[in-house]
């Protein structure tokens, strides 16, 4: 992967204008394949989120040890949208994907299996706000990927390295950076969002009840994908955040090396270990 | 640790969930199975180690690696059925839970025989976002990712069969990219693993097999 910090993420988009050109050029450079292609296949990718999306909303996708399914639909018919239409829409969507993941589903990793719902919730919930063209989200999920390879160069994707921070966490990051860019925010508030996703889900611990990816991880994607959302208010009104982005990368990598293995995905920590949380496991066994 | 090689490594792979070390890394391990075998095997003995072994049931490894054996993308949305359809093709599978001994912590072993009767192993291990490496091949050790098409050449170990291989592909300009030799014993069975870039036509590995000293070759591709 090309690019090993933001900053020089960055200095690539001055002369091509935004950082997804920066980050299709260099793709097509390493892999051969021509622009359009990057991009068929990435509308091919969005594709696959906006039909798990789908499958979620119906409350078809349940899982095989019951715990979880059919709250993406709940959601969706019964939450009172408080906080604006664009909260729920997208609390329910990244409910959708992790739903129809955790049930055996068909889903696009972003950047994991159990993280993969608030990418696809955040930028399609934005790119319905904003009503950008489809080409223009396809690319910003160009530039969460490129924001995801700079994570993955600096730190982890892996919650079993690094903690939920690094996969919920990744995940945030990447929707926000990307969702800003799709609402017209430059290169610079793309990194901020970025960093303030980050920064709010530092320290978040992998603890899955049972093992499984489901409890908390079903729900920590919707809540990744309200850590997103608030980045990008941030960023877009021009809050910057005095630390850069990959400093704050760096600092998930060293936060999540320090974390006990009891907190990174063994099931041994956390929301895992409780009461409640072993009496799940044991069933579920 | 997962290698990053394509924005497509962030966003993807696509994917039946939940886990890409747990399930779609385990259909990539059964789909290398499938091809070292050369097809779908009529038994399978899956021994599972680790983590593969303490949450690989939750995750479905058991129903990814078996995808994988009946010849499903990790994509396909048939996999969780895998182990139904598993009986509907005639393949007879069994799982253990066994200690494999200071390997990854995702690791199966895969012991199968083929309709003919021959059997084959081939153990794997998945290193964390779909990325996997096959260890070993019947008594081999190995390294083979997946990532580039693979023959795989059982041969005598005499002396010349080497040359007389890769003779052969360069005479096709086939560009090797990587290559792994190994032998049970002096002068006993030997195998020979070369990753090419692109596949090698059916023409040219039968051409291979026809080459003294060379008892079978195997075409693996790129899963």
């Amino acid at each position: 992967m090309a690019f090993g910090s933001f900053r020089e993420l960055l200095a690539s988009s001055v002369d091509v204008g935004s950082l997804s050109a920066a980050a299709l050029a260099r793709e097509a450079e390493e892999s051969g394949d021509s622009p359009e292609q990057v991009l068929e296949r990435m509308d091919a990718a969005l594709s696959v989120m906006e039909r798990s999306i789908e499958l979620g909303l119906s409350g078809e996708a349940r899982s095989r040890s019951g715990l979880v399914g059919g709250d993406a639909a709940l959601v969706a018919r019964s939450a009172p949208g408080l906080s604006g239409d664009g909260l729920s829409t997208a609390v329910a969507r990244a409910l959708a994907v992790a739903e129809v993941n955790a049930s055996m589903g068909r889903i696009v990793a972003a950047p994991t299996g159990g993280a993969s719902g608030v990418l696809p919730a955040v930028l399609t919930t934005i790119a319905e706000r904003t009503g950008a063209p489809r080409e223009r989200t396809v690319r910003a999920l160009v530039t969460a990927a490129a924001i995801g390879g700079v994570i993955a160069a600096r730190a982890t994707l892996s919650g079993a390295a690094g903690g939920c921070q690094a996969e919920i966490g990744s995940a945030a990051a990447m929707a926000a950076g990307a969702a800003v860019e799709l609402a017209g925010g430059t290169p610079e508030q793309v990194g901020h969002a970025a960093s303030f996703a980050l920064q709010g889900l530092l320290g978040l611990v992998c603890d899955p009840v049972g093992g499984l990816v489901e409890v908390p991880c079903v729900t920590r994607n919707a809540t990744g994908a309200a850590v997103a959302l608030a980045a990008v208010e941030l960023a877009l009104a021009g809050v910057t955040f005095p630390i850069p982005l990959d400093e704050v990368i760096d600092t998930m990598g060293h936060v999540g090396r320090s974390l006990p293995p009891s907190l990174r995905e063994t099931a041994r920590g956390g929301l895992a270990a409780s009461p409640t949380g072993r009496a799940i496991g044991k069933k579920t066994d | 640790m997962m290698r990053i090689r394509s924005l497509f490594d962030i966003v993807g792979p696509v994917m039946i969930g939940p886990s890409s070390s747990h399930t779609a890394g385990a259909a990539r391990l059964g789909a290398l199975a499938r091809a070292v075998l050369g097809g779908t095997p009529c038994t399978a003995q899956i021994a599972l180690h680790g983590s593969f072994a303490t949450t690989g049931l939750g995750h479905g490894t058991d129903r990814a690696l078996v995808a994988g054996l009946l010849g499903f993308a990790p994509d396909d949305e048939r996999l969780p059925r895998a182990l139904d359809l598993a009986k509907e093709a005639g393949l007879d599978v069994t799982f253990t839970q066994e200690d494999l001994g200071e390997v990854h912590p995702n690791t199966a072993r895969i012991d199968m025989t083929d309709a003919d009767g021959r059997e084959f192993v081939v153990q794997g291990s998945s290193l964390g976002g779909g990325d996997v490496l096959v260890t070993l091949i019947n008594d081999f050790p190995v390294e083979v990712s997946g990532e580039l098409p693979v023959l795989v050449v059982v041969h005598h170990d005499q002396p010349g069969v080497v040359a007389a291989v890769t003779a052969r592909l360069a005479a096709d300009a086939i560009n090797i990219a990587s290559m792994q030799v190994a032998r049970e014993r002096r002068g006993a069975r030997a195998l020979m693993l070369i990753e090419t870039d692109g596949p090698v036509p059916g023409d040219i590995a039968d051409s291979l097999a026809a080459i003294e000293g060379v008892t079978e070759v195997r075409r693996v591709p790129k899963v």
